[in-house]
């Protein structure tokens, strides 16, 4: 596995916390939802780095007022084909103002990552070794052209303000 | 029509050198099949019965005649020199090399045209009105608003893995000639009392397994809300639609299972609580782009057309063809003309490169360079003089495009079913091609009137069976191609799904039972101003079940 | 029931059945019988191997029946597969051997 962050291959300062298990007072763990459904009364007024992983079908209402304590919240595509989380992405960060790492988890390929950047994922962890190979070249296959506002930052093109930007 | 800017021309040259080099990974296997399947999908390839499948967008069916001669090259140098006309108003080759295909992509972008989202899980090519523009009964044009669509939904970074396909159509016109009520999402454009323009929302059409009509959710969306209304909706379906199960995966299904009101509010929240402004369509853009839809500056001319009055009085044949393909136009003394790709016999949808050319040059000399692809598989010239029907008839005549039939029995609708498609169930196309014959365009049709006959070669009904005044389904059973007539459907704004009539038929009993139906029709009608979907109305199943499974009893079938 | 292989070839999507060896070949008729299971296995197997090296996709077995005039796929779906369109005959494998 490979944890590529803005472009840049870096070890992973953070691991996962198995169901059940207690956080360290360090934090870095990443919690599965159910379990931090059960734990986060513990970090009640706690700044403890600590990280979510959602799995598509979350209804993120749930954790609404936890949103912006996470430093990592990771989205899972258990397979490539299910979008769920390209949309959720997107309520991260524009209807809850999530600003942390958004990290992509699970069946990541290289031609899904330019969608999911411009969805607001800034995080890839990858696992297939042909995607690994092309992030570690800096080939992100996609286009510069695009259609529809996104969560990065880009150049408008033009005259429509919902429409018509270049990659920056 | 639409003409791409700069930033189009890069967008698609962009999609095709992105493609292309998924095409040469995959060739050199970098990737493997299963990898790469989501990504030939996208940009329409699939792999069919005996080769690859090239599917062409032809965005709400709009074609210049440059467009169509560039179809007539790929059709000969890449294909086996004919394509077939989807009820999408696409193009599909049957043939292409996948080695072939980057090169096929980059003639198609020298006339702006694309393959993008003709497949795969996300928003398809967006269909309007195949008269769009030009008929009688328009409010608006609604072509501008599905360019918006199709810029808005291509390549969309969420919604390019969707649970299932999406499809949206959009009508200008009280008379559905777009079938919207059928699809993901229909627009039709309305005015309010005010006398501003907006859209009546319909949502959870579809056809195939479970076939549903759309429910109206909105009776008036304003149309600066077009493209943030259908990101709400959209959001909400990839969030909650299914995807446990492919055939209970479409937007219809979500609706049926949320129920409407559930469905309706999530919808409106989603809305209200989205970034509108971002999404917001100034009225200066949308009159930008309707700008490249203003009608041609067509000459005033008389209602009456001398010319194709003195034809019409001395050749029969031309009569019929005025009388059946020539529909009513804004402009006085113009008509739209419907060009059959129903040829008695033919295969419904095809045409030759030597065809799509002559299309294409009529279009150049006598209809302001504009064709259109009706879903109905047939082919139209939107603005046409009567004064020049004459000399447009001979032309149509020598290239086999002049059948007199639309809206008749033959103008059958017919998807490529066990002859071309890796999911059919059973062929369609001969029977389109028998029931073709035995009616013939002749006095027996004539005395038929007004009917639709729609044929698939499986459950996803793709030659929209469900929505034809006959509909016929082609399944199998025990090895056996076996057919399911429905009858009673329509996919206009009287929107209704065909009844089964009973036990299948076999290959060679179908016409058989076509010819009961229509007998039993004719032998009841209230004279021949009642059409056969009036008269199934008011007599319903019971005369047509009887007349069908009696005749055969005791018969040696 | 005997079978043979067929599957589409890589570069351009034509069906190709499994021949001696790990040769692919276009006429149905010339591509090998497997007469039992141990056979189909190794055939397949064969097949597979030619799937990782992106020669082929969609690998599938086909019935075929022995009849006097040669062998015949069983089903109508596989008949269009190898022959070609019942509505085109000028167009697939039977355009070459007039079928
Ligand atoms: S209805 Fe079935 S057979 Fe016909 S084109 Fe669609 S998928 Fe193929």
């Amino acid at each position: 596995m490979a944890l590529f962050k803005n472009g840049v291959e870096m070890d992973d300062a953070w691991r996962s916390l198995p169901d059940g298990e207690a956080a360290p007072a360090s934090g870095h763990v990443i919690f599965p939802f159910d379990w931090w459904l059960e734990e986060r009364g513990a970090f009640e007024g706690s700044n403890v780095p600590l990280g979510i992983r959602i799995e598509p079908g979350t209804d993120l209402n749930n954790i609404a007022a936890d949103i912006k304590r996470f430093s990592v919240i990771a989205l899972a595509f258990p397979k490539y084909g299910d979008g769920r989380a390209f949309s959720l992405a997107r309520l991260l960060r524009e209807r809850y103002g999530y600003k942390g790492e958004l990290r992509a988890v699970g069946e990541v390929l290289s031609d899904q990552i330019q969608l999911m950047q411009r969805c607001g994922f800034d995080a890839f962890e990858v696992t297939d070794a042909i995607t690994a190979k092309a992030l570690r070249a800096g080939r992100i296959p996609g286009v510069t052209h695009f259609y529809q506002p996104s969560e990065r930052t880009e150049t408008p093109v033009g005259v429509r303000p919902w429409t018509r930007v270049s990659k920056a | 029509m639409y003409r791409y800017d700069e930033f189009d021309a890069a967008f698609v040259a962009d999609r095709v050198a992105q493609f292309s080099d998924q095409v040469k990974r995959r060739l050199e296997g970098e990737l493997t099949e299963d990898q790469f399947r989501p990504h030939r999908l996208m940009n329409g390839v699939y792999l069919q019965l005996h080769a690859y499948m090239l599917r062409i967008a032809v965005p709400y069916g709009t074609l210049s005649a440059r467009q169509m001669r560039k179809l007539a090259f790929i059709a000969r140098e890449f294909d086996k020199g004919y394509g077939h006309f989807t009820t999408r108003q696409n193009l599909q080759f049957n043939w292409p090399a996948l080695k072939d295909i980057p090169a096929v992509l980059t003639h198609l972008a020298e006339v702006e045209m694309h393959a993008i989202q003709t497949s795969g899980n996300c928003i398809r090519n967006v269909t309007a009105d195949h008269f769009a523009g030009a008929a009688a009964d328009e409010i608006e044009d609604p072509r501008p608003y599905a360019e918006i669509l199709r810029q808005w939904s291509s390549i969309h970074p969420e919604f390019t893995f969707l649970p299932r396909k999406f499809k949206l159509a959009l009508t200008g016109a009280p008379a559905d000639r777009a079938a919207i009520q059928v699809h993901d999402i229909g627009y039709q454009l309305t005015k309010n009392a005010s006398g501003e323009t907006g859209f009546i929302v319909y949502v959870g059409g579809g056809q195939g397994r479970t076939p549903m009509i759309a429910h109206k959710i909105k009776d008036f969306l304003p149309v600066g809300d077009l493209v943030a209304y259908t990101q709400a909706i959209v959001r909400v379906y990839n969030l909650d639609g299914r995807r446990d199960n492919k055939y209970k995966a479409r937007i219809k299904i979500l609706v049926h299972e949320m129920g409407l009101e559930k469905f309706m509010d999530a919808v409106e929240a989603e809305f209200a609580a989205m970034n509108k402004q971002e999404l917001k369509l100034p009225q200066a853009e949308v009159e930008r782009i309707q700008a490249y839809f203003a009608p041609p500056a067509l000459p005033s001319k008389s209602v009456r057309s001398e010319a194709l009055e003195a034809r019409r009085a001395t050749d029969k044949k031309f009569a019929s063809f005025v009388e059946n393909n020539v529909s009513p136009h804004k402009a006085p003394g113009h008509g739209v003309l419907t060009i059959s790709l129903k040829a008695i016999g033919a295969i419904p949808g095809d045409a030759s490169a030597e065809q799509m050319e002559a299309v294409a040059d009529l279009a150049e000399k006598y209809a302001h360079d504009e064709i259109r692809v009706s879903h109905e598989q047939n082919l139209v010239l939107p603005h046409v003089a009567l004064d020049d029907l004459p000399a447009i008839y001979d032309e149509l005549v020598k290239h086999k495009l002049a059948t007199a039939n639309i809206g008749l029995i033959s103008d059958i609708i017919c998807c490529p079913g066990l002859d071309y498609c890796s999911l059919a169930t059973a062929r369609s196309i001969p029977v389109a091609q028998r029931i073709s014959e035995h009616f013939g365009e002749g006095a027996r049709a004539a005395e038929i009137g007004a009917m639709k006959i729609k044929i698939s070669g499986c459950i996803n009904a793709c030659g929209h069976h469900h929505v034809g005044h006959i509909g016929i389904l082609g399944l199998e059973r025990k090895g056996v191609e076996t057919y399911q007539i429905t009858l009673g459907g329509s996919g206009d704004e009287t929107c209704s799904l065909g009844d089964i009539t009973g036990p299948g038929f076999s290959e060679h009993d179908i016409v058989g039972a076509i010819e009961t139906i229509v007998d039993t029709y004719v032998a009841q009608r209230r004279g021949a101003g009642e059409d056969f979907l009036t008269a199934y109305r008011r007599l319903g199943m019971a005369p047509f079940k009887k007349a069908l499974y009696e005749r055969d009893k005791g018969a040696d079938i | 029931m005997p079978q043979i292989v067929s599957a589409n070839r890589l570069t351009d999507g034509i069906v190709v059945f499994l021949g001696q060896g790990d040769q692919w070949v276009e006429n149905f008729r010339s591509a090998a019988l497997l007469a039992d299971k141990p056979a189909l296995e190794a055939g397949l197997a064969r097949a597979q191997d030619a799937v990782r090296a992106n020669i082929v996709v969609e690998v599938a077995p086909m019935d075929v029946a022995e009849t006097p005039h040669g062998l015949e796929p069983k089903h109508i779906r596989d008949r269009i597969r190898a022959e070609g369109p019942t509505v085109r005959l000028d167009h697939g494998k039977q355009a070459a051997h007039g079928a």
